[in-house]
Formats: structure tokens, sequence, C-alpha cells
């Protein structure tokens, strides 16, 4: 291309403004990140299936801190294991690694605009996404290892070091990287609405915007809203850390070597941090849920080549989800001796997010009904999330029910639902995602049978996985123990822990086919045609090579809604959304 | 790290490399096969068999899990309102799992049923108003059932008032153990504060006495301070020591002004609490469970009673419950008997005695330190008569005025 100017090395791979250079880059970090935190799920689990057994695996790979003298975990290092495969697992993968990766390739390319609203912003919100990553990681290698009062970082536990070991350095570590990694959402959230909002091409009304869109579009306004809450109740974990604030403390007890200490504080509450925690931590669980179901939206419907099922319906329902999650958090609070009226408050407000939950399952699968579904491993994956989304998001209505939550509150019960509904769900969009869009990335196809072999193992096993923590649950077994062994009504749960920790480990080395096939298809994959899923939106309109501001002549204009397949009297069963309407045909 | 380890590294290692290279051939040789990397009917007709197995393998899989392990989950509730939550429990559950049945088997069936052919052209419809309103109607009707019963249910067991004629038990929580103070004579649980922490007063009960030992205790060390100050000559010495005598006036205030602030009646309604180790209630008595933490969060939770509630430092929480059945009673309990059997033979496998039997426990279910997995207490539940012997007998040493 003629105004293709020369870049140096570091303008283009490293510090690129490109938005889809920085989209692969969150990509490969967030990958990376997501191999961390299965490897340590794997440890985990190899402790849970084979209680206080030597695991020579975690001790050559974190060192003889992390192992007792016979070899064996040590509880500190399982908490720190939990508490750092939760934390990169959310906010790591699921957040920065979904998120950054598909609003920056698809929000410039689907809306038909040469870059993002600010190039530079979104560089940086790389840049210190990648700095956080950098400090989480490294939060591992410190005295008293990292932060281990759980995801949650519930304080008192993360304030005080006589509490946990994890609340030392590695608390502080945590802390820093997470104020980083807000920051980093915060100026890409904001780039991402600017631009959805002004830069769209002529004729991309907002109603004619795909499905991925207005996922991206409300995420990003959930993740702008919700953040800076999580921002603040960090700086006041620090305060009160640091500076003898009593924000969260009460008088406290601990015994310092063996003597009881009494720290003085007066007043705090530690129940003030869990309700700034939840205020974001709710919208977080749909930050990290929409854009894999706008992912999937998209994908369905192209494979299925059929319009989306009710796509005002699915917008509203995107809209219902985001306003009601800002309005739920107190259900992760039944049992904190909040006021029961309150919590029946929350408890109404979070079985209505029921609602509109289920409008797109069923919507999703009147978009298969009669359809001509094409089975990439995309649309699989797709597929998957929509069983996973049903299955995990039915035992939300156990745990949104205070009274029920009352049993199965922080039991396996929850691991099991929020792995499958949320964890699942998103991971399988995730890759449902990278699977469609890697030809859009590299110009390449990814190796089909692969796929599908990656598929079907790592579908399986997540089932296998996840499915029996439910009876644990049921079981009346906690999360977050290092052990069972020590209750022996927990003793023959052994047999379930087993088959879970089969079934993870599997999964976790199935991924090497992924890692394989990503890797190797960017070098040798098949040469990707322009359009090789017959899709409508305008990402496929681009030529398949990369060059800035995305379109070599005008941005193309767009003269109907995305989902426009199969429609009678075409030729092809798609019309892509730059085709102006012939004489008297009716939009939709 | 020895020879053995190197060499089982050395294997994990090989296995990738073997699945890399497996991986590759199978790559390779799709390419030589001509393929393009596109999705055929072949393929289509593949994987759409591969789903439709799939469905029915799931909900295989969900039957299977419930009869293998179906004994294992709790059994038939050991509290009074333990039976409005387990009703409410099963009505959901059904709910849940018939939803289950008939989403799952509808998704994956479809997705066999109209598997991609290349002859075939999909139906086109963008939407159905009429359908989109039946399937907002729906969730919305069973939900506000669900909603109404769950709020009677919630407003049932959290009621205020359930406290009235209970026995007041306090369940005091440390990393990492368990410690109850029962109300005594007079049924009421005398205020309790870190501050009034002894070794001689774990639980920092607020009594008369307690305030004379630990105040003149307080005085005497001040004064030996002060006493210690005049002939010290040493300059850092000396600041060190003035340092703590400040630092003990100050608590000397705060003690004496927290003193004051508790009226008479509480501090004599501590003097006939007993403190005890383990957790001894009466069957079909109401127990008013009240809750306090020292260091950091811990979370009670009594599975066998559905009750949990947390314990929160700086706050005292309430949960009320009355048991209905004798720990005797439940070891007749043909799941437990199962359940027990079990652990028992695997105990034996594992080389230990074989010999434990089924008790109801208290766990600690909130993330609390490195001994989270371990922080429990045994609760027996008894008839009222063995109770009140147990108590009495607990009374003559346990007591706080003994203390």
């Amino acid at each position: 291309m003629g105004h293709h100017h020369k870049e140096s090395f570091f303008s283009k791979y490293i510090f690129s403004m490109d938005h889809k250079m920085i989209s692969k880059q969150f990509l490969i970090t967030g990958m990376f990140m997501g191999v961390v935190a299965m490897v340590l799920s794997a440890l985990f689990r190899m402790q849970l299936a084979n209680p206080g057994s030597k695991n020579p695996i975690l001790e050559f790979l974190l060192g003889s801190n992390y192992v007792t003298e016979a070899g064996a975990m040590t509880p500190d290092a399982y908490l720190a294991l939990v508490t750092i495969h939760g934390t990169i697992m959310v906010f790591f993968v699921l957040t920065g690694g979904l998120s950054g990766t598909f609003a920056n390739l698809l929000i410039p390319l689907q809306i038909g605009a040469r870059d993002m609203a600010s190039g530079f912003l979104n560089m940086l919100s790389y840049w210190f996404f990648f700095l956080s990553s950098v400090i989480m990681i490294a939060s591992f290698f410190v005295t008293g290892g990292p932060a281990s009062a759980g995801w949650t970082i519930y304080p008192p536990l993360s304030a005080m070091e006589l509490a946990i070991d994890g609340s030392g350095l590695g608390m502080d570590l945590w802390l820093i990287s997470m104020t980083l990694f807000i920051v980093s959402s915060l100026l890409g959230g904001l780039n991402y609405i600017v631009t959805i909002l002004n830069l769209r091409t002529k004729g991309m009304s907002m109603t004619r915007m795909p499905l991925t869109m207005w996922a991206i579009f409300v995420t990003a306004i959930l993740g702008v809203l919700s953040f800076p809450v999580l921002l603040s109740a960090a700086l006041l974990l620090v305060f009160d850390r640091t500076m003898g604030t009593s924000f969260y403390l009460s008088d406290i007890m601990l015994a310092d070597n063996g003597i009881m200490q009494v720290l003085a504080h007066d007043g705090g509450s530690p129940v003030l941090f869990q309700h700034l925690f939840w205020f974001l931590g709710h919208p977080e669980v749909y930050i990290v849920l929409l854009p894999a179901l706008g992912i999937t939206s998209e994908i369905i419907a192209t494979n299925s080549r059929k319009p989306i099922f009710g796509y005002r319906a699915m917008v509203g329902s995107i809209f219902a989800i985001g306003f009601l999650s800002f309005i739920v958090w107190g259900h992760h609070m039944f049992i904190t001796g909040m006021n029961p009226f309150l919590g029946s408050v929350f408890v109404f407000t979070t079985l209505l997010i029921a609602i509109p939950s289920a409008i797109k399952v069923f919507n999703y699968i009147a978009t298969l009904w009669r359809g001509n579904l094409q089975f990439t491993p995309a649309m699989l994956f797709s597929i998957a999330l929509v069983s996973t989304f049903i299955t995990g998001g039915l035992t939300g209505l156990i745990l949104g029910d205070s009274a029920l939550d009352i049993n199965v509150h922080d039991t396996y019960f929850v691991v099991a639902h929020f792995h499958i509904v949320m964890g699942l769900s998103a991971i399988f969009g995730m890759l449902a995602g990278v699977y469609h869009w890697y030809p859009r990335m590299y110009g390449r196809l990814m190796n089909l049978k692969l796929g599908y072999v990656h598929f079907w193992g790592t579908f399986i096993c997540a089932y296998g996985t996840f499915f029996p923590m439910h009876f644990l649950g049921m079981a009346g077994l906690p999360r977050r123990y290092y052990d069972n062994t020590a209750y022996p009504m927990f003793e023959s749960l052994i047999s379930i822990n087993e088959v879970v920790s089969f079934f993870a480990i599997t999964g976790a080395v199935i991924q090497v086919i992924f890692f394989f096939n990503f890797f190797y298809s960017m070098y040798r994959g098949s040469k990707s045609p322009q359009n090789p899923w017959k899709s409508n939106t305008l990402e496929w309109t681009a030529p398949v090579e990369h060059l800035h501001g995305n379109w070599p002549g005008e941005i193309p204009t767009v003269h109907r809604w995305a989902y426009d397949y199969s429609k009678p009297g075409k030729k092809e069963d798609f019309v892509p959304q730059n085709v102006p309407l012939s004489k008297g045909e009716k939009e939709h | 790290m020895d020879l053995n380890f190197i060499f089982k590294i050395l294997i994990g290692f090989l296995v990738i490399v073997t699945i890399f290279q497996v991986v590759r051939l199978i790559e390779l040789s799709s390419r030589l096969a001509g393929n393009k990397d596109e999705v055929t009917d072949r393929s289509n007709k593949i994987n759409g068999i591969l789903l439709f197995i799939s469905g029915f393998a799931l909900v295989a899989f969900f039957f299977w899990q419930r009869a293998q392990w179906g004994y294992l989950t709790l059994q038939d509730p050991a509290s009074e309102h333990g039976v409005l939550i387990d009703q409410l429990w099963h009505t959901t559950m059904g709910l849940i799992i018939i939803v289950f049945l008939i989403l799952q088997p509808i998704l994956f069936g479809f997705a066999f049923l109209y598997r991609g052919r290349k002859k075939r052209k999909a139906y086109f419809i963008s939407h159905n108003n009429k359908l989109e309103i039946f399937w907002t109607a729906i969730p919305t009707v069973v939900l506000s059932v669900l909603i109404v019963y769950g709020l009677i249910v919630w407003g049932d067991v959290t009621n205020i008032n359930n406290a009235k004629d209970g026995i007041f038990i306090e369940v005091y929580a440390k990393q990492f153990n368990w410690t109850a103070r029962y109300a005594g004579e007079d049924n009421k649980l005398g205020d309790g504060h870190v501050r009034f922490y002894a070794p001689t007063n774990p639980l920092g009960v607020v009594t008369d006495n307690m305030y004379k030992i630990q105040s003149e205790d307080l005085d005497k060390k001040i004064k030996s301070d002060k006493e210690k100050l005049l002939i010290e000559k040493n300059i850092g010495k000396q600041k060190t020591i003035s340092d703590r005598i400040d630092r003990n006036m100050a608590k000397q205030k705060m003690f004496k002004a927290y003193y004051n602030s508790i009226s008479e009646e509480e501090r004599k309604a501590g003097e006939d609490d007993i403190v005890v180790a383990e957790l001894y209630l009466p069957v079909n008595q109401k127990v008013a469970m009240k809750f306090r933490s020292q260091d950091v969060i811990h979370s009670a939770y009594m599975p066998h009673f559905r009750a949990q509630m947390n314990c929160v430092p700086g706050l005292s929480t309430q949960f009320v419950f009355t048991p209905t059945k004798t720990t005797e009673e439940m070891r007749k309990d043909p799941d437990i008997i199962k359940q027990v059997a079990e652990a028992n033979r695997i105990l034996v496998e594992k080389g230990q005695q074989g010999n434990v039997e089924f008790d109801y426990s208290l766990l600690c279910n909130k993330i609390c330190g490195n001994a989270h997995y371990n922080m429990k207490m045994k609760i027996v539940v008894v008839t009222q008569e063995e109770y009140d012997l147990w108590l009495k007998e607990q009374g003559e040493t346990r007591m706080i005025k003994n203390m």
C-alpha cells in the first residue's frame, strides 16, 4: 500500500498503537496468564486427589518454600495457589485477555473505523496490563509468598501479616498489580465506549451493530462504573495496612510468636470491604460473561446461516443484565450478619437476572432451529457455551435464594456453579472467538481437525471436572480446604476428588493441542480467504493483510443489519452489511 | 532434587513432546490428504452425531453421579428449620433438574437435527414477538413463585423473635479453634471484648472480678515501670520504658471507659457464664447461637443443621435453630452408616484405625489462615437430662467466676 509508511520493529510490534496489534498483544499475554493459572490449578488438584503426597513439580516450579520437609504442598502454598489462580483467571484471562483481545480487534473493524478513538491510550492500556501481569507473577517469589487470602482478599485476613504469611509483601504486590490492572481496564473501557459512540461508519446506526458490539459496549460501561469502586476499596485497604487507619478493622487479637497481641483499631467494619468489593465483584461476573455471549451470538448466527433470533430482545437482555448486575452484590453476603430484610431485597433482584438470561438461552436455541449448522470449532465452542450457561445458570437459582444459600454458601457447590456459568462459558466464548477470528488476526486458518480434537477433549474434561463438584458441595465440603482428611465425614469424598482431578489435569494437558495449533498455524496454516466463514460483518470486507486504517480506500458504508443470512430471494446465503438494499427489499 | 524426580520430569517432558509430534503428524497428514480446513458435509455429520451423543451422555452422566455419590450428600436435616429449607431445596432442585433435562437434549438435538448440508438452506426468520413474550412470561411466573416461597422460608428462619425462648450460647472463633460459652442460670450472656482478654479469661468476658484483676495487674505494671524509670540511666531504655507506660496508661483509660459503658446488670450476667471447648446441645430445645471472632472473619458452618453464620471481628451475629435428632439417633441413619463404613474402609486402607463414628461438626467455612481446613469443633446433641447433667459438671469447673 502506497501510504503504508515503514515502521521500526519497536513501533510495529512492541509500542504499537494499531488496534489489531494491541489485540494480539492482549491475546498472547492473556493466553500466557491462562497457562500459568491452569498450571496452578493442576498443582492444587494433585494435592486434593492425593492429600499430603510429595509434589516435586511444585518444588521444581516455585522452590522449596512451597513444600514441607517431606516434599508435600504446605497449607500456605495451597491457599496461595488458589488465590492467584482465581485472581489471574478472573481478571487477567477473562477480563484483560478476553475483553482486551476482542474489543480491540473487533470494535474498529466491525463498526467501520480506522482505529480506536485514541491509539495512544489504547497502547497505554496494554502496557499497564502487561506490567500488572508481571507484578502478579513476581509476587510468587517474595518473602511470605503471594497473596493468599482468597481472590476476594477479605480483610482482616488480608490486612495483617500476622494472620497469614501471604498478607505481607505478597499482598502489597497484589494491590499494586490490581491498581495497575484497574488503570488499564479504565483506559481501555473509556476508549471502547467513545469509539463505539463516535466512530461508526456511515449507515452503521446503533441498531445495526452486531451483537458483539452491544455486548462489548455494555461491558465497557460496567467496567468504567464498577472498577473505580474496587480501586477505592483497595486504597482503603492500603491505608489500613500501612497507615494505621481503621476502615475495615476493629480491635483484633492475634498471636505473635505465641504471645497474644491486641492490635488496637476502632470502629471499622470488615463487612464494608465486602460491600465495596462485590459492588465491583458482581458486575465483574458480567464483564467476563457478556463479551463471551456477544461473541457466540455472532458465531452462532453466522454458522447457523440464520439471523440471530430476536435481535432486539438480545440487546434488551444485555442491558437488563448489565443494569441488574449493579443491584445484586449482596447475594455474596447473605450470611455475613447483614440485615435479613436487606437480604430479601437482594434475593429479589438476583433471581430477576434469570429472566434476561433465560431469554438469551431461548433465543440461541431458536437460532439453531431449522438452521444449516456449520460445525467449525468456533461453532462447537459456542454451542458448548450455551450448554454450560444453562447448567451453571440454573444452580444460580439455588445460590441466589438466601434460605438455600445458608447451607451451600462457600462450599464446592458454589465452586461448581461459578466455574461452569462464568469460567467455562467465558473460556468457551474466548476459544470460540479465537478460532473464529484467527484468520482475521493472522491471515491464516487454524487446523480444523486439531480444532475438533481440542474441542471434544476440552468439552468432556470441562464437564467432568466441574459437574461432580456439585456433589462435594451438597455433602457440605467447604471450599479452600487444603485437605479434607481432618473430617471423617469427608473421608469418602476422595472418590469424587479423584474423578475431578483426573479430568482437570487431562483437560489441562489437552490444551497443548490448542497451543500447538495456534502457533503452528501462524506460520504454516493454510492461507485464509478474505471471508472464510461467509460472514456479513464489516471486518471481513477488509483485506486479509493488516494495514493501518484497516481499509485501503474508503471505509465501506453500511446498508443493512448484520444478520441477513439465508435471506429469501438472494443467490448467496449471506449478504454483507455493505451491500445496498435492492429495490423493494425490506431491511429485516 | 533426586534422580528419581529428574527422571519423572524427563518423562513428563517426553509425554508433551510426544503429544506435540503426534499432533504435528495429524496436521501434516491431513494436509497431504488435501484437507483445506473447510467444514464439509462429512465433518458436519460426524460432529452432529457426536453432539447428539453428548446431549445424552450429559444426562446419563448426571444420573450416574446421583446413583454413585447420592448417599454422600447431606442426609435429612437434624433441625426444625432445616426441614423447611430442605423442602425449598427439593422444590427448586426438582425444577432445575427438569429444565436441565429438557433444555440440554433440545440444544444438542437441534444441533444434530439441523447439521449443515451443502444442499440445505436455512429458514429465514429474524424474530417472533409472541414467542419472545411467551418465553419471558414463563420464567417470570416461575421465578415469582420461587422468590415468594424462598422469602417466606428466609423470613421464618431469620425472624428476630425466634431467639426469645432459646437458650443462649456463644460460639467464639479464633485462629484456629472454637470455644463455646453457655449463658448459665440467668440465660444471659455477659458482654465480651478482646481488650479484656487474659489467659484466665480467653473470651474477654467483662465482669467486675475480671476488671478488678486485670486493672490491678495493669496498675502494678505501670507502677513497677515508673520505679524502673527512676533508676534507669540509659536514655534509649528510658524511652522504651516511658513508651510502655504511656501505652499501658492509654490501655487503662480505655479499659475503664469500656467497663463503665457496660451496665452493672450485664457485668453480673457474665459471672455465671460457662466456657467450654465442646458444644453440647439439648435435643428439641431452641438454641440462640451468638457468634464472635477475635481476629479474622470465620464462618460457623453446621451443615447437618442447615445452619451457618459468619463470625465477624467487632460484630456479634446470631443464628437460631432447634436440633431435632440426637447424635445417637443420627448414627442409626442408613446413609450415615454407609458413609461411616466407607470412611472406615478408606482409613484402614491408609493404615489407620478404622473406628470413627458419626459426629456433628462445626466447621470453619470462611478462609481464615493456613489451618483453616482444620478448624473444627465437635457438636454433641443429647437428651435434655443428659444435657442438664453435663452442664452442671461443666459449671463446677469452667464458670467465669472460677477462672
